[in-house]
């Protein structure tokens, strides 16, 4: 079984279009959303959720007030300042390190755990989604992504199926190490601005880091033929594959806003021919991947 | 004044945001680069750098000699980042949440901070403007403690204006709590929307104003709008798209350089964030 995320390092670069456009052209996946903090594939995919499950993890400490004497041991202990002068947690600020909840002389301090947003597994006329709703302003998105990536490959064991199909988030902080870690095969849809390849070398040097295999593709590529060479080349420098460029086309802003797949708005657009070529090239280095090498660069 | 720029879903056009207003007014302004993961902002403002710094994190560092092995510092790490297996203390530095409870705990007083490299800052200037960003190393999962090193730089009796990441989790949040004024800048389709309502959500738990801009706003439906009428958010600016402004963005142009009339629509923008705040006061 494979598992492919799609990241970019940069947002906006067509992450969520592209993942929905390849669900309907692989068989036999699952479809996993990564991106816990701005989920979006769901709006495409519309799913029929099945199973729903809270989100719990870490804990935030809760200062009671009768046994509270105000001796201001936990005040001084905390790093974050999440405790003010009338001694009152600031749950936003609070780290959950339970630091003041160990100390506190009084024992006057309870550490409830959170719930930190909601997990779910639906179907879509494209097979299983496995998708998550991290709380607003909540932490611990990396291990909402591990959950979701763990349910993903749970569902592919028992029903037999290739792949893994995953949108990650953007950026390389905590959500994406925990969402590619560990995977097949990352694809950085990067764009030709300056932005975007400075945001894609990131990303790139992240994969190396983690020794996950990366390809490379390029959306809106005639926005900048110049710098979608010098992504094309940089790729190359770097010993990763180039599966394919996209022209800007708004048919993606119309699919989406119909709710539906580059292919399921128009099946004959030169967006969606370019699609098709991406996803034909990149199957084909993951089964090269799979038959000749372990790990490396594909 | 601080103003946070967030958006929810990226690519929506907060840099442009960010940087043109810093342009426009010019003088007496800060840019903060709270993007730590991905800063994009110095390419168009193409700052000095006066100054870089290394930015730690405090981890724990056990002196086996002093060490009785008793374990205190593993249970009191809800990060799993210590664990003591018979006489040996293995330390996980990625996971530390620098909390220095470990230390606080030991009886032994085994236990002193080393630090882990969080990233760089930044410091230069173009012209009136400062510039701060913050650049996060490599495999390093953290950004909050950056961004907040980023924002230490801030300075009052100026315009602070701050690029947030994107996204509506802690990241964010560190970027844009205790600013004046939020401006979300989102786009008129269905991942638009949703992430926007998500990005109201984080600055409604925050308190803080804020108003909408929507960038290309000729690229997709009316549902952004209708949003914003039913609670009562301003829209306070709207980019048609327009080819030449993203081809300027690709080669990191600032859009009121290419296309000079912008140059009095942020200004407005931001006359207009100035009466919000005095109305609210």
């Amino acid at each position: 079984m494979k598992e492919l995320i799609i990241i970019s390092g940069k947002g906006g670069t067509g992450k969520t279009s592209l993942a929905a456009a390849f669900a309907s052209l692989a068989e036999k996946k699952v479809l996993c959303d990564a991106d816990v903090d701005a989920a979006d594939l769901h709006l495409i995919m519309d799913p029929k959720v099945k199973q729903q499950s809270e989100f719990r993890s870490g804990f935030t400490a809760d200062i009671v007030r009768e046994k509270c004497t105000e001796c201001g041991l936990c005040r001084e202990l905390c790093r974050w300042n999440a405790i003010n002068a009338e001694f009152e947690v600031n749950p936003i600020e609070c780290e959950g390190c339970g630091v003041c909840v160990y100390f506190c002389p009084e024992k006057a301090i309870n550490f409830p755990e959170n719930t930190c947003g909601q997990w779910f597994i639906s179907d879509t006329r494209f097979g299983p989604l496995v998708h998550a709703r991290l709380g607003i302003a909540e932490e611990n998105s990396g291990k909402l992504v591990t959950l979701v990536r763990q349910e993903s490959k749970r569902i592919a064991d028992e029903n037999n199926l290739d792949l893994i199909l995953t949108d990650g988030p953007p950026g390389v902080g905590c959500p994406v190490i925990a969402s590619i870690g560990g995977a097949s095969a990352v694809l950085i849809v990067a764009e030709p601005t300056l932005s975007g390849i400075h945001d894609m070398e990131r990303v790139v040097q992240l994969a190396n880091h983690f020794k996950v295999p990366a390809m490379v593709c390029v959306n809106k590529f005639d926005l900048n033929l110049d710098l979608t060479r010098d992504i094309e080349n940089f790729a190359k420098n770097e010993g990763l594959s180039c599966v394919g460029r996209i022209s800007f086309d708004p048919i993606f802003i119309k699919a989406m806003v119909h709710g539906q797949t580059v292919f399921e708005y128009n099946s004959e657009s030169n967006a969606g021919k370019a699609v098709k070529e991406i996803w034909k090239n990149l199957s084909k280095k993951i089964v090269l991947n799979q038959r000749h090498t372990r790990g490396g660069t594909i | 004044m601080r103003i946070g720029i967030a958006s929810g879903k990226g690519g929506t056009g907060k840099t442009t945001i960010a940087t043109n207003l810093a342009l426009s007014v010019g003088t007496d302004v800060q840019l903060l680069d709270c993007d730590v993961e991905e800063p994009n902002a110095h390419f168009f403002i193409n700052p000095t750098t006066e100054e870089t710094t290394t930015v730690f994190t405090p981890v724990p560092e056990v002196d086996e000699k002093k060490c009785s092995f008793c374990g205190k510092c593993a249970e009191i790490c809800q990060f799993k980042a210590i664990a003591v297996v018979s006489k040996t203390v293995l330390i996980f530095n990625e996971l530390c949440h620098s909390c220095g409870g470990c230390m606080h705990v030991c009886p032994e007083n085994a236990i002193t901070e080393t630090g882990r490299e969080l990233g760089i800052i930044q410091r230069g200037h173009r012209n009136g403007i400062e510039f701060i960003h913050g650049i996060l190393r490599i495999g390093e999962a953290m950004a909050p403690p950056l961004i907040r090193t980023v924002r230490s730089y801030e300075r009052p009796g100026i315009l602070t204006i701050i690029d947030a990441p994107p996204g509506t989790s802690c990241p964010v949040i560190a970027s844009v709590k205790d600013t004046d004024f939020v401006l979300l800048v989102t786009e008129p389709t269905p991942f638009g929307l949703y992430d926007l309502q998500l990005a109201v959500g984080a600055v409604e738990i925050l308190d803080i104003p804020c108003g909408l801009i929507i960038n290309r706003c000729d690229l997709g439906d009316d549902h952004v709008k209708e949003y914003a009428a039913q609670k009562e958010l301003p829209v306070l600016l709207e980019i048609p798209f327009d080819r030449r402004i993203a081809e300027a963005y690709s080669r990191g142009d600032p859009l009121i350089e290419v296309i000079p009339e912008w140059k009095d629509k942020f200004l407005r923008l931001y006359h207009r964030i100035n009466q919000i705040i005095e109305k609210r006061k």
